[in-house]
């Protein structure tokens, strides 16, 4: 189960590796509904007109707008080890958002 | 929209999100290098875990919607593109939400 591997490498990426705890803070938990939302509507685009066709043996069955179910999985593993790596970045200094200039007598 | 569907979705999506960096000013694409370390390996990982899925029969892609450019692999251009379009999009997502509501992310530099 690909998928199940997928989630739990993201979380594990989450939570142990990079320690960011990103699916202990509110702003990923608003933030992931809204990219979802953008996910099911364009993959349902993508699914629907048939530019990627699936083995249905190779899936688990269940569709949600016309994508497998396990797409899900994917956009959320997705979403959420790049938005990890974003965040230990800038805990790690690279690019962070810079303290206000101190003003100098 | 023929060869174009694919590349018109991906369109649509950085559409959807681009606007996030000039009126929220959430400052993504101006930190392209952290934007890229961010990305880049993630993306990496996930076309590893496609290219396996074509390999295997899993999924397939109808030339008739993508522009044709097929990489190694048999990865169309439009796909490789992908893991790079929702990344991105999700990164403007993400800080856009931090710039309204305030919460923090636990990367800024004051402690707490």
């Amino acid at each position: 189960m690909a998928v199940l591997l997928g989630v739990a490498g993201a979380f594990g990426l989450d939570l142990f590796v990079l320690r960011t705890r990103l699916v202990a803070r509110r702003v990923f938990w608003v933030t992931y509904p809204i990219v979802l939302a953008f996910q099911l509507a364009f993959n349902g685009v993508l699914t629907g007109r048939g530019v990627v066709r699936y083995d249905d043996a190779a899936i688990l069955g269940p569709r949600l707008v016309n994508a497998p179910i396990e797409d899900l999985g994917f956009g959320f593993a997705l979403a959420l080890a790049t938005l990890s790596m974003w965040v230990w970045l800038g805990r790690r200094g690279v690019q962070s958002p810079r303290p206000p200039r101190q003003v100098r007598p | 929209m023929g060869h174009f569907t694919y590349l018109a979705v991906l369109t649509a999506c950085l559409s959807a999100a681009l606007w996030l960096e000039p009126v929220l000013r959430v400052g993504v694409l101006r930190r392209w290098r952290r934007l890229a370390l961010a990305v880049l390996p993630v993306a990496a990982v996930f076309v590893l875990w496609d290219l396996a899925a074509i390999a295997a029969g899993h999924w397939a892609y109808d030339p008739a919607q993508v522009l044709g450019v097929t990489l190694p692999g048999r990865l169309p251009l439009e796909e490789l593109l992908f893991f790079l379009v929702i990344p991105v999009c999700a990164v403007l997502g993400f800080e856009a939400v931090r710039r309204v509501t305030g919460w923090r992310a636990g990367d800024e530099r004051d402690p707490t």
